[in-house]
């Protein structure tokens, strides 16, 4: 039952110093004695700001900010305030840094737990005008690398960094871009991969539309790390808008000469060329995209060689994601220990999610790694709309699995989303609520695979097919016990025996449901109930009309 | 392009930013990423221009940004003040901008329903 008052109470360091914990109890016992515990509710807060005028409170709806109080005030504030409604003036603060205060709490808290170092220019600085990006330090961290830092200096700070490539996949950005730079070959590549194709992503459009330039300067130093003259930006054909403000970003920088001959007076030259794809899923993959540019068709091939070895045209390419580049100027000017500060041990920096689905704030949100998934969905999301009950996340998209709720504490990283079976992924984040049918859910995205899958390979082609046709004949009410042994049987063949990582993650979907959901696959079957409501089971015309057959015999 | 052809950029860039030298007053920043446009940020966009160049108001300047996130609260425009706290607007309307341009630019009363955030310039 919502509160008729919230009383919030700092619980800042400096207002517990000063010792707002026994006013908080004094409070507490107050209210009961007034028997108001239903009406008004005691929330504790972080530090609120004024620490030299505490213990502070701040009364909602009314918006009253009370100052320097003592345990004897409190009595004075539930009888007045809260009984009789009239604040008390002599404890009240009514600057207008106060009313700031008071309008700040108010406001969603959508902001407050995010970290944004990729996205801080989002949504900040004009992305068609290169100035503006320079206002806010942009080409800095490439003047630095080219005048002050060898190339081996700033792999070296990649590594140290502990940045991890935001692509999906995790491999460390640093030990990439030092294994490229001792590929032997002439001529070097830096490809950055724009193709983002998970349903529900849409980080590297934010960034590519939002902030161009911070991928440019961080292809750049890259380029420089590895010795490469030329870079491609590989972006889908679904993001005209990314691609026009790609496009004025690259023509800027070649007029200021921050691209081109020369830069900044020193030997290093590079340029940026963007290739367009044609909306094939599978060009995320590297080999794939790499073909894609060649002119040929976008079908992934064996790795080894890895493209660090052979890539673009057989020589040494370095590919990275949107996300990753634009980490790279961070790194640079604020340096790596500055980064690896940020984070949990094995995972750094932030990352950036797309948060949709059953929550009531969607969009894009960049946090610290080591979150928990209870704050990206409750505190950032704002919760589940309609007081539903929250079921499960979905991360990682179509090579992703399902996280229920019961593990909404992990901590979001690398390590623990593999152990709970799913994979950070490019940063989808689905939530779902009571009303979400996982069986469902793990077809939906078996669809999906089944129309990307490029063919090549057996286990892709044939066996997502398969997995689909079981999951579909389960929603329909035919399944069969067996089935769920198949499924687990075959799901394991397919991520064991795929060419590439498409058909090596797409069983996730369907495994991970099935690890944390099989009792709702056996409702399927057994009981032939979904209890999301979700599945319209069909009646097979045959079964009944045998049985009333049968019984007009006997 | 020099190094300090960078800096000296950077420096007039800057100010232009902070609006401290620049001739501008304010600033209003309208998001126009994808998911902006989608939810109608280029109707927005326009009623502010339109409301701006109808007030006759020189001061003010309406320029773009990509998103910032939220997109469940878009379209979403800033609107910075030289010396005041940036006020972040969301769910807009052009109707929604044309009283943002009366109410909280020309009068000084942020349109408190439709703010979403109040942060530090």
């Amino acid at each position: 039952m919502p509160k008729r008052l919230d009383i919030l109470v700092c619980s800042g360091a400096a207002c517990i110093s000063n010792d707002s914990t026994t006013i908080k109890n004094k409070l507490q016992a107050v209210l009961k004695e007034h028997n108001l515990e239903d009406e008004v509710a005691i929330v504790e807060t972080g530090c609120m700001g004024p620490c030299e005028l505490g213990p502070v409170m701040l009364v909602y709806p009314d918006g009253v900010f009370y100052i320097k109080l003592k345990e004897s005030d409190v009595e004075e504030i539930v009888k007045e305030h809260v009984i009789k409604g009239r604040p008390v003036k002599r404890l009240q603060w009514t600057t207008p840094e106060a009313r700031r205060i008071v309008e700040e709490k108010k406001q969603i808290p959508f902001f407050e737990k995010q970290l944004k170092i990729v996205l801080s220019n989002c949504g900040k600085i004009d992305p068609e005008n290169i100035e503006e990006y320079i206002a806010v330090g942009g080409y800095e961290a490439l003047a630095k690398v080219l005048t002050e830092m060898t190339p081996e200096q700033v792999i070296e700070e990649m590594i140290n960094s502990g940045l991890r490539g935001r692509g999906g996949a995790g491999f460390p950005t640093g030990i990439k871009w030092k294994v490229t730079r001792e590929s032997a070959g002439d001529e070097k590549f830096v490809v950055c991969n724009g193709d983002e194709g998970d349903p529900g992503a849409f980080m590297d459009r934010a960034i590519l539309e939002g902030d161009p330039h911070s991928v440019i300067e961080g292809m750049a130093i890259a380029a420089y790390a590895i010795g490469a003259k030329q870079g491609y930006v590989y972006v889908r054909a679904e993001y005209p808008l990314a691609i026009k403000r790609l496009e004025k970003a690259i023509q800027q920088a070649r007029k200021y000469g921050l691209l081109g001959n020369n830069i900044f007076e020193t030997s290093f030259s590079f340029d940026i060329e963007i290739r367009i794809g044609a909306g094939a899923f599978v060009c995320g993959e590297e080999t794939a995209l790499i073909a894609s540019i060649e002119g040929k068709r976008g079908q992934p091939r064996p790795k080894p060689p890895f493209p660090a070895q052979k890539g673009l045209w057989g020589k040494p390419t370095l590919i990275n994601n949107v996300e990753t580049f634009a980490n790279v100027r961070h790194i640079i000017l604020n340096g790596s220990k500055w980064f690896a500060s940020i984070g949990t041990e094995t995972s750094k920096g932030t990352k950036v999610f797309a948060l949709s689905g059953k929550v009531n704030n969607t969009g894009l949100v960049e946090v610290p790694m080591g979150i928990t998934i209870r704050e990206l969905v409750f505190d950032i999301g704002g919760g589940i709309p309609d007081n539903k009950k929250f079921k499960a996340v979905q991360i990682g998209g179509p090579s992703g699995g399902c996280v229920p709720a019961e593990y909404a504490d992990t901590p979001i990283d690398y390590e623990s989303l593999k152990k709970l079976g799913t994979i950070m992924g490019s940063g989808g984040v689905i939530v779902l609520d009571e009303d979400t049918c996982m069986v469902n859910l793990a077809k939906f995205f078996l669809d999906f695979t089944v129309e990307e899958s490029c063919g090549q390979c057996v286990p892709c082609r044939i066996g997502l097919k398969h997995l689909y046709d079981i999951l579909d004949r389960i929603t329909k009410g035919h399944g069969k016990m067996e089935d769920l042994e198949t499924l687990e049987k075959l799901g394991e063949e397919i991520r064991r025996t795929s060419l590439c990582g498409l058909g090596q993650s797409a069983p996730n979907p369907v495994l991970s449901t099935l690890r944390y959901f099989r009792d709702e696959y056996i409702e399927h079957i057994k009981d032939k109930k979904c209890r999301a409501g979700v599945c319209q089971f069909e009646v097979k015309e045959e079964e009944v009309s045998l049985e009333e057959k049968l019984k007009g015999i006997i | 392009m020099k190094l300090e052809d960078l800096r000296k950029i950077r420096e007039k860039a800057e100010k232009e930013l902070k609006l401290r030298e620049g001739k501008a007053r304010v600033k209003i920043v309208v998001g126009m990423g994808t998911s902006g446009i989608a939810a109608g940020a280029r109707e927005v966009l326009k009623a502010f221009i339109d409301e701006v160049e109808k007030r006759n108001l020189q001061d003010v300047i309406v320029t773009q940004s990509g998103e910032k996130g939220l997109s469940s609260h878009e379209p979403i425009a800033e609107v910075w003040e030289e010396g005041k706290p940036i006020v972040v607007y969301g769910n807009l309307t052009p109707d929604a901008a044309r009283r943002i341009v009366a109410e909280h630019i020309v009068n000084g009363n942020p349109v408190t329903e439709y703010v979403i955030e109040v942060k530090e310039a």
